[in-house]
């Protein structure tokens, strides 16, 4: 059975995204070169993660404000993080889930685990997160996204694991 | 999540889970069913040579009627609100004009 991509949303959403004309982009693709227990991984998830008290939660005040949109800047996770430390802001999602156990969206320990294991190489020392509501994704596109990408590269990433919510 | 999504938009290598919004990868505090995704999309990685190719996994979500409900956020988003007030006064609007002689 195919997954169903609509089955979670209200009619009223799903209708709108059958209708959205999306420009079909260029694919990106880079041949898999070594076997995943050689490969470093990072983790990118829109859940809007942030770390409570040390980086700013995403800017949902400003949101209420300007319902068309969405902070589009992210936060750098480092892999020793606590489930404790984490927090999430976003406005679309119930959150409680996420702040009970980020490994349903940026699962950083159990990739930690597969690292142990050797089933994959290992994970990077910073993985990301974002915030999915985005009115716009011009700045994701031109600023936030290439920025992600490249302190991936200076970290030497083979493979980034994302995870919509 | 949305693997119609994910395929619009250009991603190279997809798999689709049938998961409420929120639990991409499971259930909070299920961590032999969260390693179960990701080591399926492990293999995805290893499998799909054609970009843009979709994995579905099989996975079906329990209590699907509790489900449906309990994503969404305690309060209507500020888009949905900002929506329905759009909706409200386009109604108000045509009632008004309807009204007219």
């Amino acid at each position: 059975m195919p997954v169903d991509s609509f089955k979670w949303m209200p009619p009223s959403l799903a209708n709108y995204y059958r209708n959205l004309s999306m420009n079909r982009a260029e694919v990106p693709w880079t041949p898999l070169r070594k076997p995943l227990s050689e490969c470093r991984f990072s983790l990118l998830s829109t859940a809007g993660a942030y770390l409570k008290g040390e980086q700013e939660p995403f800017d949902l005040e400003r949101e209420r404000r300007e319902p068309t949109w969405g902070d589009p800047s992210y936060r750098a996770i480092p892999r020793d993080v606590r489930q404790e430390q984490v927090r999430v802001a976003h406005l679309h999602i119930n959150t409680a889930d996420l702040e009970a156990d980020i490994n349903i969206a940026l699962p950083i320990h159990r990739f930690l685990e597969l690292e142990a294991s050797g089933e994959i190489g290992s994970l990077a020392p910073t993985s990301y997160s974002v915030m999915g509501y985005q009115g716009s994704n011009d700045e994701w596109a031109q600023r936030y996204g290439p920025e992600i990408a490249s302190r991936m590269k200076d970290e030497e990433v083979d493979c980034a694991f994302l995870t919509p919510v | 999540m949305s693997p119609y999504l994910a395929q619009a938009v250009g991603t190279p290598r997809i798999v689709g889970v049938e998961f409420p919004f929120g639990h991409p990868l499971g259930h909070a505090g299920d961590r032999e069913e969260q390693l179960r995704v990701i080591r399926d999309a492990l293999r995805a990685i290893v499998e799909i040579e054609e970009p843009n190719t979709v994995v579905d996994l099989p996975y079906v979500w329990p209590e699907f009627e509790y489900w449906i409900k309990a994503w969404h956020p305690a309060e209507p988003s500020p888009i949905t609100k900002h929506l329905r007030e759009q909706a409200r006064l386009r109604a108000e609007a045509k009632h008004r004009d309807e009204g007219q002689p």
